[in-house]
């Protein structure tokens, strides 16, 4: 597929990037199941609606490139190859998850997969963004840090610290806003004076695009030409218009927004509508559906089956991974301080 | 031994981390032209040029995060915040991300970060550059935390701290830094896990740190000429605190006063009481006390801030209190 050209698509790179969606999609309805059932516990926020943009991005990126994302990551780990039974063993709190179990839901990493969480503090990743970029600017690698944050960020301060730092150090990072409209229950002209998040980057000399977050050959395009800036010292920031169809977490009435507005939000689905576009190319057809369904099927099957066969850690290792095991010509003994 | 100033003795110890760790950068607010705001790395960005000394805009929770991703990306960051008071405006990286992400990340992501910061009163700076909170964020597991007293430790805490897998805080004092002090040669690196004895004695023992180690030193001089035999415990390492130190000093002397330049209410003040109750009260012939800063921001005139802030007499008179007080709790 060429970089900027959204009117070609080879079918393998069709299908694998649907499949990919599917994979988001299914893989957390049924993290809905499990959670009503009680194996998944505590805070968790789903992705649903808003898949195109994590599968776009991740389609921009080279395997090195790292990513930082939000407690609402299970998107973002499945599309940069968290293995998806890591993931879930990590959702049921077994040692066999991607954090041993410890983070859960709203903390994922993967460092062999340059993911580095799952951040559950809004804008708190920014700026460990910036660090990790300004570590690759540093040690000479022309990896390129993916930053995913929600609109309610907007209002951190973090946020327009981390947009300063990463232009006034031409820093390789792209700041992927994902305006769902809600920070929470908050709509965006409900927090913030000014509701244009792009025009944000100006500020801070730093180029900006809006994208339409519900189409994922207009995140592709966009996120592969911000990715090149990126890696040349230019940081980017992206506003992706979305819309998540469920609820911000597992406990929200949504008393905040009506169901015509979700409906029509859904009319505007990329899974069906990605399907639809590479239909009319020709190279996605309604006999690739069930096939697709039935290996995503299995991958979730497998990763439930996964984490349920896992173990719970032991109470016995509980203060374990609070700081590293300290070598032991560290551990000085003898008064005075003297090593 | 050679004389220094503690804050040349901070400066070298930098100079020593760029000089031996590749991969070890400076990034703080005004560390470049400006030298530092209390002088510190005056001369560094000549030597090791704008990559390595890279001044900060005034944004600590941008750059405190910045350390930590930089961090987490494999290099050596050393952070400069102005002072601690100025560290609250990090609290979110320093304790959410620097002190957890090992452990929420299942240990795969370890954060090897050292920030530096002044810490402390008595130079008239009013009450939004006086306090000390070392004892406050030594609350949190996943940090340690470092007072260096002398010119030695300053001059080599660093590099060991450097060395640590895991996010170093080091405190220096600001009315330390124009401090003259025998630098011991024979010193080529300074452990980061012990608590150190800064002046032996028999009759009590006086757990502290930072700038009140001098102010205790002083008084256990004033009260040597009236027979009064202190030992001077200097803690160096709030987090974790060394124990075993402590205990056997508790042991020797079996008596006790915790002076601390942090608030007295819920400080580390407490927390040194409540060890050595769990861990050595049998030892105690008398109920421990504390000399801590007065609970009231530090106000700015000299008169006011010397009598918020623990001072050698009110550290004398405190040890004369417990040494007053044995005998209501004789030794069985």
């Amino acid at each position: 597929m060429s970089a900027d050209d959204a009117t070609t698509l080879d079918p393998d790179d069709a299908r694998r990037l649907y499949e990919q969606m599917v994979l988001i999609r299914r893989f957390e309805e049924r993290c809905v199941e499990l959670y009503g059932q009680g194996h998944i516990r505590g805070f968790m926020h789903l992705y649903d609606g808003q898949e195109a943009i994590a599968v776009g991005m991740c389609e921009a990126l080279i395997p090195e490139d790292g990513i930082v994302a939000t407690y609402r990551e299970h998107g973002q780990a499945l599309a940069k190859g968290v293995p998806p039974g890591e993931i879930m063993a990590e959702l049921y709190g077994k040692q066999e998850g991607s954090s041993g179990g410890r983070g859960g839901s709203m903390h994922i990493f993967d460092t062999n997969r340059f993911f580095y969480g799952g951040n559950a503090i809004v804008a708190g990743g920014l700026p460990v963004a910036v660090g990790l970029a300004l570590a690759d600017k540093m040690l000479g690698r022309h990896r390129v840090t993916v930053c995913f944050f929600g609109e309610g960020a907007v209002a951190e301060g973090e946020f327009h610290e981390s947009l300063n730092l990463a232009s006034l150090w031409r820093l390789p990072v792209v700041f992927v806003c994902e305006n769902n409209l809600y920070a929470m229950g908050s709509a965006l002209h409900h927090d913030e004076a000014g509701t244009d998040v792009a025009a944000r980057a100006k500020g801070y000399a730093m180029a900006a695009q809006q994208v339409d977050g519900m189409d994922l050959m207009a995140v592709l395009q966009a996120g592969r030409r911000a990715v090149n800036m990126a890696r040349q010292g230019a940081p980017v920031l992206l506003e992706m218009r979305t819309y998540r169809f469920r609820a911000h977490s597992m406990f929200d009435a949504q008393s905040y927004r009506d169901k015509a507005e979700v409906e029509r939000f859904k009319q505007r689905d990329p899974i069906p509508g990605f399907f639809r576009f590479a239909q009319g190319l020709g190279v996605l057809d309604d006999s690739d559906l069930d096939v697709i369904e039935g290996r995503v099927r299995r991958v979730v099957d497998d990763a439930v089956a996964f984490a349920a066969a896992g173990h719970f850690e032991s109470v016995q290792t509980l203060l374990r991974g609070v700081v590293a095991e300290r070598p032991a010509h560290l551990s000085t003994t003898g008064n005075g301080g003297v090593a | 031994m050679s004389t220094m100033t503690y804050r040349e003795a901070c400066k070298q110890a930098i100079r020593q981390c760029l000089l031996e760790e590749p991969r070890a950068f400076m990034m703080g607010e005004d560390i470049g032209d400006y030298g530092g705001c209390y002088g510190v790395t005056k001369g560094l960005l000549a030597e090791f040029g704008p990559g390595r000394i890279r001044d900060a805009p005034l944004a600590e929770s941008g750059f405190v995060g910045a350390g930590v991703g930089a961090a987490m990306g494999g290099m050596r960051p050393i952070v400069e915040i102005m002072t601690c008071n100025f560290a609250l405006l990090a609290l979110d990286q320093l304790i959410n991300n620097a002190a957890t992400l090992r452990h929420m990340s299942g240990g795969k992501v370890g954060v090897p970060l050292v920030v530096r910061m002044a810490t402390g009163g008595g130079r008239q700076l009013a009450a939004q550059h006086s306090h000390s909170f070392e004892g406050w964020f030594a609350h949190v597991p996943g940090l340690r935390i470092l007072v260096p007293a002398t010119v030695t430790d300053a001059r080599h805490m660093l590099r060991t701290a450097l060395r640590e897998a895991d996010p170093v805080l080091l405190f220096e004092h600001v009315f330390l830094y124009t401090m003259e002090g025998e630098l011991d040669d024979t010193v080529k690196a300074v452990d980061i896990d012990k608590a150190a004895i800064r002046r032996p004695g028999k009759d009590l023992s006086i757990l502290t740190s930072g700038n009140t180690v001098w102010k205790s030193l002083e008084a256990a001089t004033a009260l040597a000429s009236d027979g009064i035999d202190v030992e001077v415990v200097d803690l160096r390492v709030l987090r974790p605190l060394d124990d075993e130190t402590i205990m056997a000093s508790v042991k020797k002397t079996h008596r006790v006063l915790v002076v601390d330049e942090g608030w007295r209410s819920g400080g580390i003040s407490a927390e040194l009481f409540a060890r050595v109750c769990e861990q050595a009260f049998d030892e105690l012939d008398a109920a421990p006390m504390r000399v801590c800063t007065a609970e009231v921001p530090i106000p700015y005139p000299k008169h006011l801030e010397d009598a918020a802030l623990p001072q050698p007499a009110t550290i004398a008179a405190a040890a004369r209190q417990v040494l007053g007080r044995s005998g209501r709790m004789p030794r069985a």
